[in-house]
């Protein structure tokens, strides 16, 4: 039954649609290769084995009586765990929720369900999506499928290892300034951050409102686009959500798979997201992919967003500004854990503040720190003011960009995979290294990452990022798509099938030689 | 705490002006509360009406109620302030067990009313326009209540429950710009401000307004400037003075505290201060420094607000009377004297006795019923008088009284059969069989009786002592058993006794 792992999404659901396979089998096919393989990975902060079966023999009884059901339906999934479940803890990677289980599901989730796709469990992350390694999460961290040794983006690294080590064909993520994008860059897999309102965030617990946004991960740009016409779409419940009606990304990803499907395309490079400060193989493989485009007719342009200089800056104000208040309700009085101090008397004010001293991590506290200093009276103009007024100049060089080009492309970060360690000790080095996808939450535009080979370097995956205008999310997907199939055709495999075979012998054998 | 030193007020007034400014919060009486589907509903169980989002669960997320903006912008309009063309939510950060998400979503530098005022009256007919800074929407806390202390105070208690049912209701915060001159009349003026407050928003319909419940509260704001100063004092902040005249009592305690503190060459501390009812004193709550600093910054997960002119417009038409004017109108048209009519506002029976008038009835003795006779079985029920009976049934029964169908001692029992619930004042008439009895020929034999039984004061009428008559009338009502019409009987004992043989 391990083939049933390789499948894509789309490939799972004709099987499941023509009853070739049963929801069950493939769900116990993932369950099975998720204990082989994440002990040592550790994608998964919790696997819902029992429930997930449950959930795919529902789906089994409920085609077999003939009902219409989603394409995804039966298809296995696993959850980032900055999503409320109501039926599996709900953690977002803090010591600070170990253990709670909310008394509702996100929107997103709800959706899932409702379309019959098969929860498998909740995954890893940097604490409340903090990070871009997921070296920052409570509860350890998740290895690269590629290399054991590095890590596998942040914060939604779970998530993208879980895909990439083809523990689960599809998981959802959340992108506050690349959590989805650069996972998938550095593990070969595909990531999408959407047009900001146009996915719920209602169960998402909320790192930076105006910039938080969740969205697919897959292995091929196709499943992502299902994924998102099942979580898309108005909520009322979530004020900030678009009330528009979407194209279906599903046919506009398929209408990219048609001939000459790029021809024509206006695609700008952004000077500014290239050369210095990019690892060379990642420069290398970028303008191969560039090269390609132009062989199939896609007309090539740079393109100048001279404010994406101040992007990062400006980020790292608005995020723990808005961090900082956001985080204010883990104070132990409704929910998570409760600390009492080690002295002194058991006042709340006392309690709440041994709570957050004992739950919170480092990065954490770093950045309440900063975001409650950015808003004090007598600093709010020159920091959180100026970074807002940096947003708009930033708003202000995609609308120029698009008025002449359709998408605009970068690496989707700036290296391969690095190893675990090297950054730690340099939070402004981590936080240079999301210099790529910044720009994208800063202005809510939608950005895409594809995989577009290896560096030759190291042989780890680079990522493409596809950036489109607010609400053209559907051209991604048609681009994406088209993309994905120009270099699948030129490598004559996908790229995924190139990661390393994750065996308990394998790994055993490893563990064995390290000794 | 030892009791404050006071100053004589009249003292006090000589050497120092008052300033005062005055912080009202009005609930809103929306069905659900500000930022999510909870009941907004007063009385049910700790707990109950929440949800992720008004519990400040991770991932919960506001949605504004359409509801409350409309009540807000009616209530600022009634307060003749401007309505803002953009206007948005900010968070106001600050920990505290009561505020779930420890920060309150208020506004901040773009409240949606600002800049009005209203003109109140003082009892000795003294105008006051109070202007109005702003008026801004908010989500109230939820409510402590600390167990096992023996004052139910936070202090001594051994720990505290706290229940979110409020969490989250709508509340509009009215800010006055400084009073100034309001020298002896401070107190009344607080009192008086208030009261106009709740009226404009029950007479709106947008709260119930009834401060026991804590539908409006009031922080009230005091300092003094030494006469021949133009600098302003330091301020206190007396918060949630919870009726009108602890609003009155609270401003006159802290000027003849202050004046007392600033005569003996203390100084006055920028704080907030508790009120207790009960002593009729202040006393010290938390430092407040105008750099208290709740790090507001606009709600990233509301959108900006631009209520359009024409909505504003179409809401302005639905403004009922201002209460002020809607007062002087009716004590116009019913001829009242300032007595009369204030007993009706004081009982707050004025759309009680309006009701009756427009049901058909003499503003007189509508007044009279309603002030008199219902307000008296009310409050021995202990409820309000507009719940005993209705305006229509009321204005059926002056009708059968002024048609002389009924005395007002057959009325008051008639009455009692309406509240009893025995049908319409006609139907307790026919079924108590309680009519006046009109028919002459019973009460000229019952006259004629009375007089040939009393032939002293037979004769004294016809000497023309008319006030002798009263005997025989009393003599005849009671042999009617009240079921006469006295003025009746007493042309018909005149007549008898000049003829009666």
């Amino acid at each position: 039954m391990t083939y049933l792992t390789k499948l894509s999404a789309a490939a799972l659901s004709d099987l499941l649609i023509s009853r070739e396979v049963s929801a069950v089998e493939a769900t116990r096919a993932h369950l099975e290769h998720i204990t082989a393989v994440d002990t040592d990975l550790h994608a998964f902060l919790h696997v819902a084995g029992d429930a997930a079966l449950a959930t795919a023999a529902q789906i089994d009884a409920r085609r077999a009586a003939g009902e219409e059901l989603n394409p995804l339906a039966g298809v296995p999934i696993a959850i980032k765990d900055v999503l409320a479940t109501q039926d599996m803890p709900t953690t977002a990677g803090s010591k600070i929720l170990e253990g709670w289980i909310p008394p509702y599901d996100a929107t997103v989730v709800a959706r899932l369900r409702a379309a019959g796709l098969v929860p498998l469990g909740k995954t890893n992350m940097d604490e409340f999506a903090m990070g871009s390694s997921t070296e920052h999460s409570a509860y350890g961290i998740t290895r690269n499928p590629w290399d054991r040794d590095r890590i596998p983006g942040g914060s939604g690294g779970g998530s993208a290892a879980a895909v990439a080590s083809f523990q689960a064909p599809l998981a959802l993520g959340s992108d506050t300034g690349g959590s989805i994008r650069q996972p998938a860059a550095v593990t070969g897999s595909v990531g999408v951050k959407p047009t900001y309102g146009g996915v719920s965030r209602y169960g998402a617990i909320a790192l930076a409102s105006s910039l938080d946004q969740v969205g697919p991960v897959s292995r091929t740009v196709y499943d992502a686009a299902l994924l998102h016409d099942v979580i898309g779409g108005h909520d009322p419940l979530d004020s900030t959500s678009l009330t528009e009606r979407w194209p279906s990304m599903a046919a506009a990803a398929a209408a990219g798979l048609q001939d000459d499907a790029l021809r024509g395309v206006r695609v700008g490079v952004i000077k500014e997201l290239s050369g210095d400060g990019f690892q060379a193989g990642v420069t290398q493989r970028f303008n191969e992919t560039l090269a390609l485009l132009v062989a199939a007719g896609a007309e090539i342009t740079e393109v100048s967003a001279p404010n994406f200089e101040y992007a990062v800056a400006a980020y790292y104000l608005i995020l723990p500004a808005e961090a900082s208040s956001n985080l204010a309700r883990f104070d132990s009085v409704r929910f998570g854990i409760r600390v009492n101090p080690e002295s002194g008397s058991l006042t709340s004010e006392h309690v709440m503040s041994a709570t957050r001293e004992a739950g919170f991590g480092a990065e954490v506290k770093r950045r309440i720190i900063l975001g409650t200093y950015a808003l004090s009276a007598g600093y709010y103009d020159a920091y959180y003011g100026s970074a807002q007024k940096v947003r708009t100049l930033i708003q202000r060089d995609f609308a120029a960009a698009f008025s002449q080009v359709d998408v605009l492309v970068s690496p989707s970060a700036p290296t391969t995979a690095f190893k675990f360690g090297e950054k730690l000790a340099d939070p402004m080095a981590m936080y240079i290294n999301d210099v790529t996808t910044i720009p994208a939450n800063l202005a809510g535009v939608p950005g895409m990452s594809i995989p577009i080979g290896l560096a030759p370097e190291d042989g780890l995956p680079v990522g493409l990022q596809i950036m489109a205008p607010a609400k053209a999310d559907a051209r991604l997907y048609t681009v994406g798509a088209a993309i994905e199939q120009l270099l699948e055709a030129s490598w004559g495999h996908t790229m995924l099938s190139q990661a390393p075979a994750l065996t308990p012998t394998e790994m055993f054998a490893s563990e064995e030689g390290a000794v | 705490m030892a009791s404050a030193e006071l100053m004589d007020y009249d003292k006090a007034l000589e050497l120092f002006e008052p300033v005062l400014g005055f912080e009202v919060h009005v609930e809103l009486n929306t069905k659900t509360k500000m930022f999510c589907g909870c009941a907004n509903e007063f009385g049910s169980g700790a707990n109950t009406n929440t949800c992720p989002t008004c519990l400040g669960l991770p991932g919960g997320l506001p949605q504004v109620n359409k509801k409350a903006i409309e009540s807000s912008i009616r209530l600022g309009l009634a307060l003749g302030c401007e309505i803002a063309e953009h206007s948005r939510f900010a968070r106001k950060n600050y920990f505290y067990p009561d505020t779930a998400k420890n920060f309150q979503t208020s506004q901040y530098d773009d409240p949606i009313c600002h800049d009005g005022s209203i003109t109140i009256e003082l009892e000795s007919g003294r105008l006051v326009t109070v202007e109005i800074e702003r008026a801004h929407m908010e989500d109230d806390a939820g409510k402590l209540t600390h167990m096992g202390g023996a004052t139910g105070r936070i202090q001594g208690a051994d720990y505290s429950l706290v229940d979110y049912n409020r969490g989250g209701v709508p509340l509009v915060e009215i800010v006055t710009q400084m009073i100034e001159g309001a020298e002896h009349d401070a107190p009344e003026i607080g009192k008086t401000y208030v009261a106009a407050i709740r009226e404009i928003a029950k007479g709106l319909g947008v709260s119930n307004a009834r401060m026991e419940e804590g539908n409006v509260r009031c922080d009230a704001n005091v300092s003094l400037r030494p006469r021949g100063s133009n600098v302003l004092g330091t301020r206190t902040e007396t918060k949630n003075v919870n009726s009108l005249r602890s609003v009155e009592r609270a401003v006159r305690y802290e000027i003849q505290r202050q004046a007392a503190v600033l005569h003996a060459g203390g100084t006055i501390t920028q704080e907030t201060r508790h009120w207790h009812e009960d002593t009729g004193r202040t006393s010290a709550g938390r430092p407040k420094s105008d750099a208290d600093d709740y790090r507001y910054f606009p709600e990233p997960d509301l959108l900006p607000m631009a209520p359009s002119r024409e909505w504003v417009e179409e809401l302005r038409l639905t403004l009922p009377e201002p209460p002020a004017a809607r007062r002087k109108r009716l004590q116009a048209a019913w001829g009242f004297v300032n007595l009369e009519f204030q007993d009706v506002v004081n009982s707050d029976l004025l759309d009680a006795v309006e009701a009756t008038v427009a049901a058909g009835a003499s503003a007189q003795a509508a007044r009279k019923w309603w002030t008199g006779e219902i307000a008296r079985l009310a409050n021995v029920a202990g409820v309000a008088a507009d719940t005993l009976v209705t305006p229509v049934q009321l204005a059926a029964l002056i009708e059968l009284v002024e048609a002389g169908t009924l005395t007002d001692r057959l009325a008051r029992q008639v009455l009692e059969g309406v509240i009893a619930g025995e049908g319409t004042p006609t139907q307790v008439v026919d079924s108590r069989g309680l009519a006046v009895v009109s028919d002459d020929g019973p009460l000229v034999a019952a006259i004629d009786a009375a007089l040939l039984g009393q032939p002293d004061v037979l004769a004294k009428i016809r000497d023309g002592k008319v006030q002798a008559a009263g005997a025989v009338i009393g003599a005849v009502m009671k042999a009617m058993r009240g079921q006469a019409d006295a003025a009746r009987v007493r042309e018909l004992v005149l007549e008898r006794a000049a003829t009666i043989e």
